[in-house]
This record gives C-alpha cells, sequence and structure tokens, in this order.
C-alpha cells in the first residue's frame, strides 16, 4: 500500500518536474482511448440510441490533447536550449519495442518545435473538424463508427509527427493510410466510395514501398533509425561521395517515393481528387490539413539529410513545380466544388515542395501551417454549402448563395482570399516567402512556375467562389426553397478558422523551426517588390475570374471551345488515370494471366510438381506387377537374395 | 564335458548336408501341392541341423547341437501352425495348388 503510495508521488513529482516526458504520451493516448470505447461500445450504443454521446466524447478526447499539448508546448521552452538553440525531449517510455541483433528501436517520441507546432495542427484543426463532424454527420445512422474513425487517425496522425524514429513514425504513416482508407469507404455502400478508398491505399502501398527501402537503406549505412542521432550522423552518408547517385540521393530519393504517395505528388498523386468520396469533414481533415502533409514533414524532418544531396532537392523541387502547376490547370475545369479543391490542395502541397527543394524548409512548413487553416475552413465551408444543398455538388447547379447562408459565405470569402494571397490573410505571407526562398536560391523558373500557379490559384478559388455564391441559382426549385444555414456545431468552427486565417500569418514559423534544420536561419532581406508583384498577381486573377464569371458569363464556354485540345487535357486530366488504368488492365493483369498464371505459376510450377508426381506414377505402375501373389516368386526373390548375400560375403 | 574333435568325416556329412539342401530347394521351388512344399522346407531345416551337428563333432564344441534343438522346437511349432493353415486352405478352396493362392498381388 505504502509503495503503492509511493510509487503515485513518484509518478507526480515527475509529471511537475519534467511534464515533456509524460505528457507527450498522455496527448497521443487520449484519442486511442476514444477510439477503444467507441469501437467496443458503438453498436451497444446504437442500439440503446445513446449514440448521441459518441460525437461528444470523441471531440472530449481530442480537445484534451489539443489542451494538453499547447501546455506542454509552453513548457518546452522553459527547458535549456542545445546546440543551435535547439529545444527538444525524447519522451521514452523506457523499453525497447525491436532490439534484434544490432537493429534498436526504442518506444520512444520527439517533442521539438518541428513536431510541436505539427502536433498542433493536428490537435486544434482536428479539434474543430470534430466538432463540425457533429453538425455534418447528425443525421448519418453510423455515427459510433464514423468518430471511432477520426478518433483513431487523430492518434496515429500523432504517432506520425511525434515518433522519436523512423520504424515509429512509420506505425503513424501507415496508420493513417488505413483510416484514410476506412473514411473514403465510409460509405461503403456506395460503389465509387469503396473503388476510392482502394484506389488510395494501391497507391499509397507504392509510396510506402520506397519509404521501407528508404528506411532499410538509411539504417544499412547509418545504422540507426533514431530521428535525432540521424540529423546529427547525417553527414557520415557524405564519406562515400554526393555524386548523382551517392548514397545521400538514393536515400533521400527513396524516402520521397513515400512522401510523393502519401502528399498525392506526380507521378502518385492520382488518389487524392478521388478520396473525395468521403465525408467532407475527413476531406478536410484528413485530405488537405493534415495526412496529406505527412510527406512535407518527412522531407523536413530529415532536411539534415536533404540539405547534402542538390540532385535529391532538385528532384523535390521539380516534382512540387510540376504538381503545383499541373493540379493548378486541372482545378480550372472542375465543376464539383469538392475536386476544385482537391486539385487546389494537390497544388499547395506541390508548392510545399517546391519551397523544400530550394532548402526553404521552415518556409515549407509554414505553408503547411497557414495551408491547414485556410485549406480546412474551405473545405467545411463547401460541407456546409454541400449541406445547404441537400448534398448537391455541382457547381453548375449552385449560384447566389451568398444571402441564403451568410456566415458559410463570409468565412469561404476569407479562405479564398487566404488561398489567393491576398494581404494580411495567411497565404500571403506564406506564399511570398516560398516565392522569396526561390528568387534566394537562383532558380527564376521556379519563382516564374510560383507566379503563374498563383495566378491560377486565385482564378479558380475566385471562379469557384462566384459560381456558387454570386449570381443566380441554377438548381431546382424545390431545391432553392429548402436551401439553408448550417447549425452552430458546423458555423463556429468556421468563424474560429475564419479567425485564424488572419492570425496564423503572423506567427513566425520559419524562425521557430529554423533550429530543427540545423542550419543558420537565414534571416532573408526581404525584396521589396515580391510582395507587391505576388499582390497584383493574385488581383489579377480575381479580377479575370470577376469578369468571365460575373459579367460576361457567355464568355467562359466560348473560350473552352476555342482552346479545346487544353480544355480536354484538363478534364482528362493529363491522362494520368488513363495511362494507370491501361497499364494495370494491359500489363498487369494481362500480364499476370497469360504469362504469370498460365505459362510460369501453371506451366512451369505445377509442371514441375505435377510432372514429378507423375513420373512417379508412371514408375509405380509398371514396378508394382513385380507383385505377382505367386508364393513361389517370393521365394526365388529370396533365395536370389541369399546366393547374392552369400556370394559377396565369400568373394569380398 | 566336450567331445573330443573328429574332424575326418566333415566334408562327406557337408556333401550329404547339401544335397538334402538342395533337394529340399528344388522341392520348394518345382513342385506344386502345399503339403509337399511343406515337407521339404522341413527337409531343408533338418539339412541345416545335419550340418550344424557335423561342425559341433568336428571342432568339439557344443554349441551346435543346442542350436539344433532350438531348430527343431521351432519348427514343432511351425509344423503345427503351418499344417492348420494347409487345411484351413484346403477347406477355403478345395484345392492346395499354391498357384491358386496368388490373391495378395497389385
Amino acid at each position: 500500500m505504502e509503495g503503492l503510495l509511493e510509487g503515485w508521488a513518484a509518478l507526480g513529482r515527475s509529471l511537475m518536474e519534467r511534464p515533456h516526458e509524460i505528457v507527450p504520451w498522455v496527448v497521443l493516448v487520449l484519442p486511442l482511448a476514444g477510439f477503444v470505447v467507441l469501437a467496443l461500445f458503438g453498436d451497444w450504443m446504437k442500439k440503446d440510441r445513446e449514440d448521441a454521446w459518441a460525437g461528444p466524447l470523441a471531440c472530449a478526447t481530442v480537445l484534451g490533447s489539443f489542451g494538453l499539448s499547447v501546455w506542454v508546448t509552453l513548457r518546452l521552452y522553459g527547458l535549456t536550449a542545445g546546440p543551435g538553440g535547439l529545444r527538444f525531449a525524447q519522451p521514452y517510455l523506457g523499453s525497447e519495442w525491436i532490439d534484434v541483433g544490432g537493429f534498436r528501436v526504442a518506444f520512444s517520441l520527439l517533442l521539438d518545435p518541428l513536431s510541436a507546432v505539427m502536433t498542433l495542427v493536428v490537435t486544434g484543426v482536428g479539434s474543430l473538424i470534430h466538432v463540425y463532424s457533429l453538425g455534418y454527420m447528425a443525421h448519418d445512422e453510423e455515427r459510433p463508427r464514423y468518430f471511432s474513425y477520426l478518433n483513431l487517425f487523430t492518434f496515429f496522425m500523432l504517432l506520425l509527427v511525434l515518433g522519436g524514429n523512423l520504424p515509429l513514425l512509420f506505425v503513424g504513416w501507415e496508420g493513417v493510410g488505413l483510416c484514410s482508407y476506412l473514411l473514403i469507404g465510409f460509405w461503403f455502400k456506395k460503389d465509387s466510395a469503396s473503388a476510392a478508398g482502394m484506389k488510395a491505399f494501391v497507391v499509397n502501398r507504392i509510396g510506402d514501398a520506397g519509404l521501407i527501402l528508404g528506411m532499410i537503406f538509411i539504417f544499412h549505412q547509418l545504422g540507426t533509425l533514431d530521428l535525432v542521432d540521424l540529423a546529427t550522423n547525417a553527414g557520415a552518408l557524405t564519406r562515400e561521395g554526393t555524386g548523382v547517385l551517392g548514397p545521400v540521393t538514393i536515400a533521400c530519393l527513396l524516402l520521397f517515393v513515400g512522401a510523393c504517395g502519401k502528399s498525392a505528388q506526380i507521378p502518385l498523386q492520382v488518389w487524392l481528387p478521388d478520396a473525395m468520396e468521403g465525408p467532407t469533414p475527413v476531406s478536410a481533415l484528413i485530405h488537405a490539413a493534415t495526412m496529406v502533409t505527412a510527406g512535407v514533414y518527412l522531407v523536413a524532418r530529415l532536411a539534415p539529410l536533404y540539405q547534402l544531396s542538390e540532385t535529391a532537392l532538385a528532384v523535390v523541387g521539380i516534382v512540387g513545380a510540376a504538381t503545383a502547376l499541373m493540379a493548378a490547370t486541372i482545378a480550372l475545369v472542375q465543376t464539383d466544388i469538392k475536386k476544385v479543391l482537391a486539385y487546389s490542395t494537390v497544388s499547395q502541397l506541390g508548392y510545399m515542395f517546391l519551397a523544400c527543394g530550394v532548402g526553404a524548409f521552415g518556409v515549407a512548413v509554414f505553408h503547411l501551417f497557414t495551408h491547414a487553416f485556410f485549406k480546412a475552413l474551405l473545405f467545411l465551408g463547401s460541407g456546409s454549402v454541400i449541406h445547404a444543398m441537400s448534398g448537391e455538388q455541382d457547381m453548375r447547379k449552385m449560384g447566389g448563395l451568398r444571402n441564403k447562408i451568410p456566415i458559410t459565405f463570409w468565412t469561404f470569402l476569407i479562405g479564398t482570399l487566404a488561398i489567393a494571397g491576398i494581404p494580411f490573410l495567411a497565404g500571403f505571407y506564406s506564399k511570398d516567402e516560398i516565392l522569396l526562398g526561390t528568387l534566394h536560391a537562383g532558380k527564376p523558373i521556379l519563382l516564374g512556375v510560383g507566379l503563374f500557379t498563383a495566378l491560377l490559384t486565385a482564378f479558380y478559388m475566385s471562379r469557384l467562389l462566384f459560381l456558387t455564391f454570386f449570381g443566380r441559382f441554377r438548381g431546382g426549385h424545390d431545391l432553392e426553397h429548402h436551401v439553408h444555414e448550417s447549425p452552430v456545431s458546423m458555423t463556429l468552427p468556421l468563424a474560429i478558422l475564419a479567425a485564424a486565417c488572419f492570425a496564423a500569418g503572423r506567427v513566425r514559423v520559419p524562425e521557430i523551426v529554423a533550429p530543427v534544420f540545423r542550419i543558420e536561419p537565414r534571416y532573408a532581406h526581404h525584396v521589396e517588390w515580391l510582395p507587391v508583384v505576388a499582390t497584383a498577381t493574385a488581383l489579377l486573377g480575381i479580377a479575370l475570374a470577376g469578369y468571365l464569371y460575373l459579367l460576361r458569363t457567355d464568355l467562359p464556354a466560348k473560350i473552352g471551345s476555342a482552346l479545346m485540345p487544353l480544355r480536354s487535357l484538363f478534364e482528362a486530366k493529363y491522362y494520368f488515370d488513363d495511362v494507370y488504368d491501361g497499364f494495370a488492365r494491359k500489363v498487369v493483369v494481362k500480364g499476370s494471366e497469360s504469362l504469370l498464371w498460365r505459362r510460369l505459376d501453371a506451366g512451369v510450377i505445377d509442371g514441375a510438381v505435377n510432372g514429378l508426381g507423375a513420373f512417379w506414377e508412371g514408375f509405380a505402375r509398371r514396378a508394382r506387377l513385380s507383385q505377382t501373389g505367386y508364393v513361389r516368386a517370393y521365394a526365388l526373390v529370396i533365395l536370389g537374395g541369399a546366393v547374392a548375400v552369400l556370394g559377396y560375403l565369400l568373394w569380398s | 564335458m566336450d567331445a573330443a574333435p573328429l574332424p575326418g568325416f566333415l566334408p562327406h556329412a557337408l556333401l550329404l548336408s547339401l544335397l538334402l539342401f538342395v533337394i529340399g530347394a528344388l522341392g520348394v521351388f518345382l513342385r506344386r501341392n502345399v503339403i509337399t512344399i511343406f515337407m521339404c522346407v522341413e527337409l531343408m531345416l533338418n539339412a541345416v541341423n545335419l550340418a550344424f551337428v557335423a561342425f559341433s563333432r568336428a571342432h568339439g564344441n557344443l554349441d551346435g547341437q543346442v542350436l539344433v534343438f532350438f531348430v527343431m522346437v521351432v519348427a514343432a511349432a511351425e509344423a503345427a501352425v503351418g499344417l492348420a493353415i494347409v487345411i484351413a486352405l484346403q477347406r477355403h478352396k478345395d484345392t492346395l495348388d499354391v498357384d491358386s493362392f496368388s490373391l495378395m498381388k497389385w
């Protein structure tokens, strides 16, 4: 009894003295506990009509995590700073997860400015989206299942950003992939939803293969997968050279394949637009604000590694820029409100990788941070629109909604201006810093692509805004009559996120996370003309969209038919899906069938096994004739044997 | 007390034993009647017995004599079982031709 008391007292003391050693584990485990309760008792809740508790319980766990992570982040700044001004804690559970030969993986987390920023985004935006889901999913039969998945996702996402070594990060990485699959296919009775879930899972699997290979390669080269050790020892990789295909480049590129899968970059971008089949809050949380940014987090987390390879950085930057531009052009021709936002997300993720590619990792995380707010706001706003339109997602049937759902309109307007890069809103600051980064890195082409993408972004987002909220209502009369503003549980998160769009740009994220990257923060001297050009670009995009979709509504169709080849290229999403589909059908399926199945499996492998059996069967069919059944024949064999043995004994 | 070695007659005795053994073996292979075969087997056993006692006498060692007793006892037991089988065969098939009992084949 006394020992127990002492144990509790010791725990209490260490909690007070070293909260950063214990609290991150609590932050991590709270959503998991919510998931366990909902998963075990969800059906029982439904039966007893008690499932009204499912949502609030899920919200409470994530809000609790958010509160604790705010507290522990503030406490983090009470720690003494290490080299380069880096303050970090490594909460260690006191045991190993894997300990085989020289391969050691500890149950340890890593709390430093980078993971703290990510944790705050995940739990903060996550909480708001949980609350929003209360209203959005109010009429759904399967609420306990929905909220249990959402909680499980939060747990895995926190594990991803807090994990202290690559294998733990990978557990979170796979876990969020699983939850993404479960939530995209949440309405699994719809064929397209379950197909989209599978597509997301399969495409992510391709990326994950790269990530696993990258981890194996890094362990082979450096002998550790601990994130702190990796950052310290990264230089050892350069011993064998940093050439085009040196070990650093190989490691970075393999990991980048994983990042491409999770963050929907070319050539693995095809799954994200389809993922919009899931409930809209899921699109906001998983497919805009948090999970899809895991790839950016991975690259930023391993920045000490990436900085060693010019080649890898160039690849990251080019892939990012290409994705940003391509997705933005596809977004121009989408008619589904969520698809526009989906391509916008792919495009903005490309922007983040573009920043990584020019070595501005802190700026990439900054854009990740601001993007989480305004894109979550836009998705939740579109969810509110869809809710008001009784499930209709086609923008061609909307219009003039600004007076009918004013809160949604004003918050959506703020989100649109933020993503377009209008001054004083979040997107302006981070986008400006990215463009500045390209300028400092001496990459004028990337700067050009960035500016052009910004123009397109402002254009398609304004197009979305004008088509949805301005002009005449283009849906049916019954539908128009039904349009209504969403409940408070939905509008409150919108309002908070809209406020965050103003505040987020003021947070100096690049300076906060700079120590993590072990480089002197480049207090870049600002280029006066750049913000002006960027703002002018954004305003030009908005003005162009206003002219085409408010004043001369007949023009878009004419331009579309005048530029038919370009338009069909965009509408076909650059034929990626068709090429992959053709590849899957012609090469994988046909090849498996005719070559692997009929030739290799049925021919060679089955042939060898069955041939062996057939040979012995034929042999036995002849050999068994020796069993005549005549006693005297057997006696003769015995005699022959006896003579042979005797002969051998006598003559040897 | 061992008898004194008396090797002189050994070749003759072994020749007789060999003769009896070959007659028995030929009988086993050439005759068809089960009882005849059975008696030929007994003849072979006794040919071996003769060789045993001959060696025993020639080397002045009683081991061979002892072994012959064993063979006789086992042969008696074998005769009892064997004749019982013969009677069962006769009742089963009304014949004692060995070639008519060939069910134990492929």
